[in-house]
């Protein structure tokens, strides 16, 4: 890349006045750094994830909402956990997450176990045991 | 407590703070020619491991790897700890920095405040170097950050300690011993023999017949997967190769920016040559990014134009092939 056609699209980083360092030849055809704001591609990949995720984000509350499952999976997905992710956190195994999800199992837990699940997501216990639909 | 550090900003986080953390131990060394001895350019498809709901594809080696390799071939002794303590992973990095040790650190990047929000995801091999403390907190300098940064002490515990794959465990490291002179191009063309190795080797799914193979099941995808998903696949492959961290053309051009260093060093002009080679590839997987967005942005139903993705990608894997031969060749 030339280092004239290193992209400066408006990006999810020059919203933040961040910039990035590339690698891009100069005149001469020598290597130089150049700071770049964005580039498109980039930006739109990054939005279709951020979609995809906010779009389980709706599904998960739906679902919190018609009593199917727990607030626990609404926060993962919040927090853009996987299972496998929230399981490492609260130090527990993925099944017996999984069984958390369980809307009867999950008004059984005790307040040690949902202080894990809690810290996991930065919230409170009671943020956690009422669920809030807004 | 503050060392005197100073912050260089790079295109890659690992190899940012590898160069970073050897010039400040009198090394000079660029961050191209920490990526090329440490052999950083690679590829692998992991079919099995998912991230974000997506097979994952990784353009790098192993985290921690890039630095390792470049430590042996130089003749350096880097230290590594892991901690299974909170509290003894802050005594350490606190003891370093009150005896003037910038310390290197592998940290999850979620609970990293000074990110923009849309970067923000779990990923645990993001590195950085702490050099100085505050009374509420730690002087960062991230690699991939224009000027240096902080986190609040809470903060810097919680991304040392993220879960998940990769989880740092408070992983802290540093050089404990820089030889004055260094064997600089017998490192290069150790380096350059393993990035050969690596990207010509004769498994399915690693270096040029992985990147083959990638090309393949794209073609596959939307028949397969449904277009939604084979689009989720293709913003993912794009996200890989091109955000922090860096894959495709990046990677290339950082290569490449090695190749001209390594050319002067070595006395060997067929490096300068394969150097404006591999600028035309990295030219090549940034034009596979560019048609790839267009595909999913128009959320694109027609099963042709992932066909001509795959064949883009498949030509970009009879380049490289070509590339590492001669490269190879050029330095046997």
């Amino acid at each position: 890349m030339k280092k004239e056609e290193v992209p400066q699209d408006k990006g999810n980083l020059s919203n933040k006045n961040m910039k990035e360092l590339v690698y891009a030849t100069d005149e001469k055809g020598n290597y130089t750094t150049a700071l770049s704001t964005g580039w498109e591609p980039k930006t739109i990949a990054l939005s279709n994830s951020i979609e995809e995720i906010s779009e389980r984000i709706a599904i998960a509350k739906a679902q919190v909402e018609n009593n199917e499952v727990s607030p626990i999976c609404y926060y993962m997905e919040f927090c853009r956990m996987d299972i496998g992710v929230l399981s490492s956190y609260v130090g527990m195994w993925q099944w017996r997450v999984k069984r958390h999800f369980k809307p009867r199992v999950f008004a059984r837990l005790s307040d040690s176990i949902l202080k894990k699940y809690a810290e996991s997501f930065n919230i409170t216990i009671e943020e956690l045991k009422n669920f809030k639909t807004n | 407590m503050e060392t005197n550090f100073a912050h260089h900003q790079s295109a890659h986080c690992e190899n940012g703070v590898a160069s970073n953390l050897l010039k400040h131990n009198g090394l000079n060394i660029s961050e191209p020619m920490v990526f090329g001895i440490g052999s950083g350019l690679f590829f692998v498809y992991l079919p099995f491991l998912k991230v974000n709901y997506a097979p994952a594809i990784s353009y790098r080696p192993m985290p921690g790897s890039i630095f390792n390799k470049l430590a042996k071939r130089l003749g350096l002794k880097i230290k590594r700890q892991k901690f299974s303590s909170e509290a003894n992973a802050i005594k350490a990095l606190d003891e370093n920095l009150k005896n003037n040790i910038p310390s290197g650190l592998q940290v999850g990047v979620y609970n990293l405040t000074y990110f923009p929000d849309e970067y923000r995801f779990h990923f645990n091999a993001h590195n950085l170097v702490v050099y100085g403390k505050t009374e509420t907190d730690y002087l960062i300098s991230d690699p991939v950050m224009e000027n240096v940064t902080t986190l609040t002490h809470a903060e810097l515990n919680k991304v040392r300690f993220a879960k998940g794959a990769f989880a740092p465990r408070g992983q802290m490291y540093y050089p404990i011993q820089v030889p004055a002179n260094v064997d600089l191009k017998g490192a290069i063309i150790k380096g350059i023999k393993n990035t050969c190795r690596d990207m010509l080797a004769p498994m399915p799914i690693i270096g040029v017949r992985g990147i083959r193979y990638v090309a393949k099941l794209i073609k596959k995808w939307p028949i397969k997967e449904g277009t939604k998903k084979a689009n989720h696949y293709l913003a993912q492959i794009v996200r890989m190769q091109e955000e922090i961290g860096t894959g495709g053309g990046g990677f290339r051009f950082i290569y490449a920016a090695f190749l001209q260093e390594a050319a002067v060093i070595l006395g060997n002009d067929g490096l300068k040559t394969l150097s404006l080679e591999m600028t035309a590839i990295g030219d090549l997987w940034r034009d596979f990014a560019v048609e790839a967005s267009r595909v999913y942005k128009n959320r694109s139903t027609k099963v042709d134009v992932y066909n001509t993705l795959s064949d883009e990608l498949l030509v970009i894997a009879d380049r490289e092939e070509v590339f590492f031969k001669k490269l190879k060749k050029a330095i046997s």
